[in-house]
């Protein structure tokens, strides 16, 4: 199974370095890494997507919390979650195919942020399904470029069940 | 204060009786810090030395042992000994020069990434970029090295650093925020698994390493004899238990005892103390205790269902766990139990054939004797461990140092070494292999002269005889690159028992006498225990060397991927 794994951690030097040597020493698998700062200069969060079975995921969380550098791990998959995924994508597009391509872009809600002769770039913020989705549609048109920085994300605070 | 000087104020802080090192460019100012400072220093023949001896000297104090290395070469030396303590959980601190700040990165002379290199062989690492922040790491160096699961954390102090002052204190003790290791148990489960150990009809207690560290073998016997549960132990446990007593049931795992492993297939209820089920003790994982359920009980939350089940699991210091948990516990009889495990251990003693020449397990039971069981007894790793660890019958902590996890070839006489310093007036024996004991051999200078009593025993086969002994049963007698005498005039194929072998090689008594130590040599039985006196009673260091038959292997033995009741009992 895939699980969002948030972190919490020192703003140190080698901390990355200390994450992603524990995966390869370990032989888990990584799916994408997600790192920034935090409001406190000294903190960072680090955002995992990490895939494996419940042991693995197990160990993973322990021997994350085993660095030293790591303040807080918490396996958002656990909870009830909210995810969001940054996409920049380049394609081809000439003049005369400019309508149709906004038209799939405002379906999805995504923006132009940059158009040449050839070109054209979107950029999608959404789930990491609807980010597949909307670059499942631009393929006729042709892809150039794709950069995705892979999901960050959030336990949500509302509880349906609860009275508040 | 400069840098220097502030690291030198905080060996003597921290309590620091002995330093191991080796000089080089990257550390003169620490070295000249260091000149009349009065903490004793240890200058070694070889970096990994330094290394080997700071851990056998944590391992046979319970201190942190320290030692220091130049940059680049100096500190890739110490690679294997780091290694070697973290996977054994040894508190080190490894002190490494660098290149100047301004020169980091650029590939300057004698640089190496020694925060990159050690980084998955340490509990922690720093480098240091500000001297005002020396004080400080130099202090968390200490504490994570010895505080949680023990282990080896590496400073990284570039030159410039070395040599710029300060004005911070060195502070009487660190807080860090994501870094608070559990030492309580959790009293719920300490209640459960207590209930639990109560229902038990055939308990076995299995101890490792970590009752060791944590100081606990009195609340283990306690709770062994409340509970009337044999009590078996990992390699890394010998000691944890006094093996003469009737509940010990020795060492589990691949050359473990028989009864042990034994012990362990029948139990209804495990109780794992301090240990991390490592594949040597376990054979195949799916049909290790398989009757039973286990509790484990372990400082290190990550550690517990890494490799088998877990029913209870109770993370604390071991020591904490267990005062609380005999609070709980109430005695019981288990006499049934322990008849069938008292027939276990009539009908599968440990044994050895005796071939006329000198039989390396009989020089481990005559040193056991010779010595009370009172010896502090360092190895190197092969069969001179195995032997050791199977007949040696260790009754206290601390008197085995051995590298179990890691299983580091050469790792014994420095150990040994470091052991000696931290415990002037014991008598302190590295048993040896002809292969191992040079693999650090140059440290007999070490020895020497700073008259370091180390007696080494080495058990002269002229082979590699652990793998050898692999060859002999899974690779049809194909002994390959085993032969530590072969040479040119050998015949192309060496069924290994030639009669025309070449000369041993090396000639162990004159080396010896090359350092001024005196040493002993025979291949007769009868010579062992008047030797070894001689040796005991010599007031320095001294080398004993017993030739024994190549044939000679450790049984019983697991194959690797079998289960633990699935014994070799011999050459078939």
């Amino acid at each position: 199974m895939r699980h969002i794994i948030n972190l919490e951690v020192e703003n140190s030097a080698g901390v990355m370095a200390r994450i992603v040597g524990l995966f390869s020493a370990r032989g888990y698998n990584i799916e994408s890494i997600v790192a920034g700062k935090t409001v406190e200069e000294c903190t960072a969060r680090i955002t995992l997507v990490v895939i494996g079975d419940d042991k693995i995921i197990e160990q993973v969380n322990k021997q994350l919390n085993k660095l030293i550098d790591v303040i807080r791990v918490t396996d958002v998959t656990r909870e009830d979650f909210v995810n969001r995924e940054l996409l920049l994508v380049k394609i081809h597009c000439p003049p005369a195919r400019r309508t149709e391509a906004s038209l799939v872009g405002n379906i999805f809600g995504a923006k132009v942020v940059d158009i040449s002769a050839k070109s054209l770039t979107f950029e999608l913020t959404g789930s990491e399904s609807k980010i597949t989705a909307f670059l499942q549609t631009l393929r006729p048109f042709g892809i150039r470029e794709v950069a995705r920085t892979g999901p960050i994300a959030m336990v949500r605070d509302f509880n349906p069940r609860s009275s508040e | 204060m400069t840098g220097a000087e502030m690291i030198i104020h905080a060996l003597k802080r921290e309590g620091v009786r002995a330093l191991f090192g080796y000089p080089g460019g990257m550390v003169i100012d620490i070295f000249d810090a260091l000149y009349s400072a009065g903490v004793p220093f240890y200058l070694t023949r070889h970096e990994q030395g330094a290394a080997h001896a700071a851990d056998g000297f944590a391992r046979a104090s319970g201190e942190v042992g320290v030692c220091l290395a130049t940059s680049g070469p100096g500190a890739t030396n110490l690679v294997t000994g780091l290694a070697t303590a973290y996977l054994d959980s040894i508190p080190v601190v490894a002190i490494t020069g660098q290149v100047p700040t301004s020169l980091i990165g650029n590939d300057a002379f004698q640089e190496a990434d020694m925060l990159g290199i050690t980084r998955s062989i340490t509990k922690h690492n720093f480098l240091v970029k500000e001297v005002d922040e020396l004080p400080r790491l130099l202090k968390s160096a200490f504490y994570i090295a010895r505080s949680g699961r023990p282990g080896p954390v590496l400073i990284d102090i570039p030159k410039d650093i070395q040599q710029a002052t300060t004005a911070m204190p060195y502070p009487d003790e660190v807080n860090i925020r994501s870094y608070k290791p559990t030492v309580a148990g959790h009293l719920p489960q300490i209640q459960k698994a207590a209930a639990r150990i109560s229902r038990a009809e055939r308990p076995v207690i299995f101890a490792g390493g970590g009752v060791i560290s944590s100081g606990a073998s009195a609340e283990l016997a306690l709770l062994a004899r409340r509970m009337q549960a044999p009590v078996t132990t990992s390699l890394m446990g010998l000691g944890a238990f006094p093996e003469t007593d009737p509940l010990a049931l020795k060492m589990v795992g691949m050359h473990g005892t028989a009864y042990a492993n034994y012990a362990i297939q029948e139990a209804d209820l495990l109780i794992a103390i301090g240990v991390r089920f490592d594949d040597r003790v376990t054979g195949k994982v799916s049909k290790f205790a398989p009757k039973a359920e286990i509790i484990h009980i372990d400082i290190d939350p990550a550690t517990i269902r890494k490799n088998v089940k877990v029913s209870i699991p109770l993370v604390g210091d071991i020591r904490c766990v267990l005062t609380e948990l005999n609070q709980l516990v109430e005695n019981r009889n288990h006499d049934p139990w322990l008849q069938t495990v008292a027939g276990w251990k009539r009908e599968n003693p440990l044994q050895y054939t005796q071939n006329g020449g000198i039989s390396p397990q009989a020089v481990i039971r005559t040193i056991a004797e010779m010595t009370g069981h009172q010896a502090i007894i360092a190895t190197e790793v092969g069969q001179n461990q195995m032997w050791s660890a199977q007949f040696y019958d260790f009754i206290s902590p601390r008197t085995w140092i051995s590298s179990g996890g890691l299983g580091t070839m050469g790792f014994g006489f420095p150990a040994a070494i470091g052991a000696q310093v931290a415990h002037p007036g014991r008598l302190v024996i590295d048993i040896a292999g002809d292969g191992s004991i040079q693999m650090n051999i140059q440290e007999l200078a070490t020895a020497a002269l700073y008259n370091l009593p180390v007696k080494i025993v080495i058990l002269n086969n002229r082979s590699l005889g652990m793998v050898r002994q692999w060859q002999s049963i899974f690779y049809q007698r194909r002994f390959s690159g085993v032969c530590l005498n072969r040479d040119a005039r050998c015949p192309g194929e060496c069924d290994g028992r030639s009669d025309s072998c070449p000369l041993y090689l090396p000639d162990f008594v004159r080396l010896a006498a090359a350092y001024n130590i005196p040493g002993f040599r025979s291949e007769r039985p009868e010579e062992v225990a008047p030797i070894l006196e001689k040796a005991f009673a010599h007031d320095g260091p001294a080398i004993v060397e017993f030739r024994i038959s190549q044939e000679e292997n450790v049984f019983p033995m697991v194959p690797a991927g079998a289960g633990l009741n699935e014994m070799l009992r011999g050459m078939a």
